[in-house]
């Protein structure tokens, strides 16, 4: 350090040749992704324009205007799906953990727990949903137990809670088995129990490293709730297949699909935004 | 005079508003062993970094051979090839073979057939002791392997230049000294080589210059003899000062 006072910073003029440089490939990058967007836009445009039916189609899939009129009737019912996957959402993140948890247990006395664990993770990451959904949806009214649910909306909750609590034990597991065996060392040798180095430092750094797979699971939650209507229940799917079949009008089913892609992709943005935030994923470098 | 190896100038570095690098300058002619010294924190790694074009700097030139290499225009990608690193931390790559670690750039990029870059690979693990191991995985050895498969790594693609980022800051004392005599031979081959170091001794040992680097520039440079010895300024006399303290010279 020099004891006079030195000069504010200036970029010298090789930085701002070197700065300019740079922001001319930005603009030339970004022209050229614009120009080559517009071709395939164009493409498509002259493509689909050009075929025979793409005035039927249009008349039927792009109808706005029918679609903008009932999609009230799809915000409605849109509600029943966000329910279902907000109350099963928070059983699966429960059970998952607790699952999880009960495969990691280590030693013969927990052999039972973790056999019964690993046997209903097996069983129901194999089965397909729509399989669990008409087994339980139909298989547990017939039953008529006394107390048994029997209302669809139910039924389906925990069709989706027993698929979905596999998946996630095992993004769970992973995340658990991830963390370095020095951390729990170091948790015990404070003096914290098992379960209270798995509660206070396991567990965790466990969900912050699993965030997004976790998060992949839960849009996958949001779309699988409109299999729901297979029982009945008039969801959003089903409302506008019903629609559909009144107007033969597809566009009911283009707007559905429009509102699920717009319910993903800011809860996405969100987490990308608060894992950044917390700083769990590291700022990349610049290779 | 004929041009440096290595020629930084005015380089300046700056992560948001700390100031890493200032206007600093230096230059490694050819065969010639620079040692960096300076508290942690002084922008060694950083101008390590730097010069590796691991980080884009903010101002200032670093040359190489007389090239530009931090032109915007400059093929990062191959100026890399003609630098070798090694860092604190080893950096193997944990699911592939030593022989692979030392083989993947000879492959890869300079497109060496297989059996050629193994013969490549084979005779350099046999320069740092480890043809044995050239099918271990690198957790099954030691860190001082580790680190010296590292430098296999690096030097097997010749480079013109080797960067050393406190390659022994993370060994145990007793491995100190096999990677130290490693880049001793280094030295005595004429390899061009850059070293931030915290040992002291080696650095007056098998440095022909020692600079110390303080608030972002080098604020003192010579000889290892004077410099480590007989400082001019204040505060290389204060960093040594605090090292002698600590037991390390």
């Amino acid at each position: 350090m020099t004891a006079t006072p030195s000069l504010p910073w200036q970029p010298s003029q090789r930085q701002r040749e070197r700065d300019a440089y740079r922001r001319a490939r930005t603009r030339r990058s970004l022209l050229i992704a614009v120009v080559s967007s517009a071709v395939i836009v164009a493409v498509v445009v002259l493509v689909v324009g050009r075929s025979s039916g793409w005035a039927r189609t249009r008349d039927s899939f792009f109808d706005l205007r029918t679609g903008w009129h009932d999609l009230p009737a799809l915000l409605r019912a849109l509600w029943i799906n966000l329910q279902i996957m907000l109350i099963s959402e928070a059983f699966i993140l429960v059970f998952a953990a607790l699952i999880a948890i009960m495969r990691t247990l280590r030693g013969p006395v927990f052999f039972p727990v973790r056999f019964l664990a690993t046997l209903y993770v097996d069983l129901f990451r194999g089965l397909p949903l729509l399989i669990v959904l008409l087994l339980v949806g139909f298989g547990i009214p017939s039953l008529r137990l006394q107390g048994a649910p029997s209302s669809p909306f139910v039924l389906c909750i925990i069709a989706l809670t027993l698929t979905y609590t596999s998946y996630v034990a095992e993004v769970f597991r992973a995340g658990i088995e991830s963390v370095h065996p020095s951390q729990a060392a170091s948790a015990r040798a404070l003096g914290l129990s098992y379960a209270q180095s798995m509660r206070h430092v396991v567990f965790p750094q466990a969900v912050r490293r699993v965030l997004p797979p976790l998060l992949n699971d839960f849009v996958s939650l949001q779309k699988d709730t409109s299999l729901v209507s297979f029982l009945g229940v008039t969801e959003i799917v089903l409302t506008a297949e019903n629609l559909q079949s009144q107007d033969f009008k597809f566009v009911h089913l283009v707007f559905a699909a429009l509102i699920f892609v717009a319910l993903t992709v800011p809860l996405t943005r969100l987490t990308d935004w608060i894992a950044r935030r917390q700083g769990w994923i590291n700022p990349g470098s610049v290779i | 005079m004929t041009t440096p190896v290595l020629n930084v100038r005015g380089l300046r570095k700056v992560y948001g508003s700390a100031v890493v690098l200032d206007d600093l300058d230096l230059t490694a002619a050819e065969h010639s062993c620079t040692a960096l010294i300076g508290a942690s924190g002084s922008g060694k790694s950083t101008l390590l970094r730097c010069i590796d074009l691991l980080e884009v700097v903010d101002d200032g030139v670093v040359e190489l051979d007389g090239e530009d290499i931090t032109d915007p225009r400059a093929d990062g990608n191959r100026v890399r090839t003609r630098i070798g690193i090694v860092f604190q931390s080893f950096n193997l790559f944990p699911h592939l073979r030593v022989i692979d670690n030392v083989t993947l750039a000879l492959r890869r990029v300079h497109k060496v057939p297989r059996g050629q870059a193994e013969e490549a690979g084979l005779a350099m693990l046999d320069r740092v002791g480890l043809r044995a191991r050239a099918g271990a995985r690198p957790d099954e050895l030691s860190g001082g392997q580790q680190q010296r498969v590292a430098i296999a790594r690096a030097l097997v693609t010749k480079p013109r230049l080797m960067l050393f980022d406190e390659v022994t800051s993370a060994l145990d004392p007793e491995l100190v000294g096999e990677v130290l005599s490693l880049v001793r031979e280094l030295r005595s081959d004429g390899m061009t080589m850059l070293l931030a170091t915290h040992e002291m001794g080696f650095a007056r040992e098998v440095a022909d210059r020692v600079c110390f680097l303080d608030g972002g520039r080098v604020l003192e440079e010579g000889p290892p003899e004077q410099v480590l010895a007989d400082p001019l300024e204040a505060r290389t006399r204060q960093f040594l000062r605090r090292i002698i303290d600590a037991g390390r010279l």
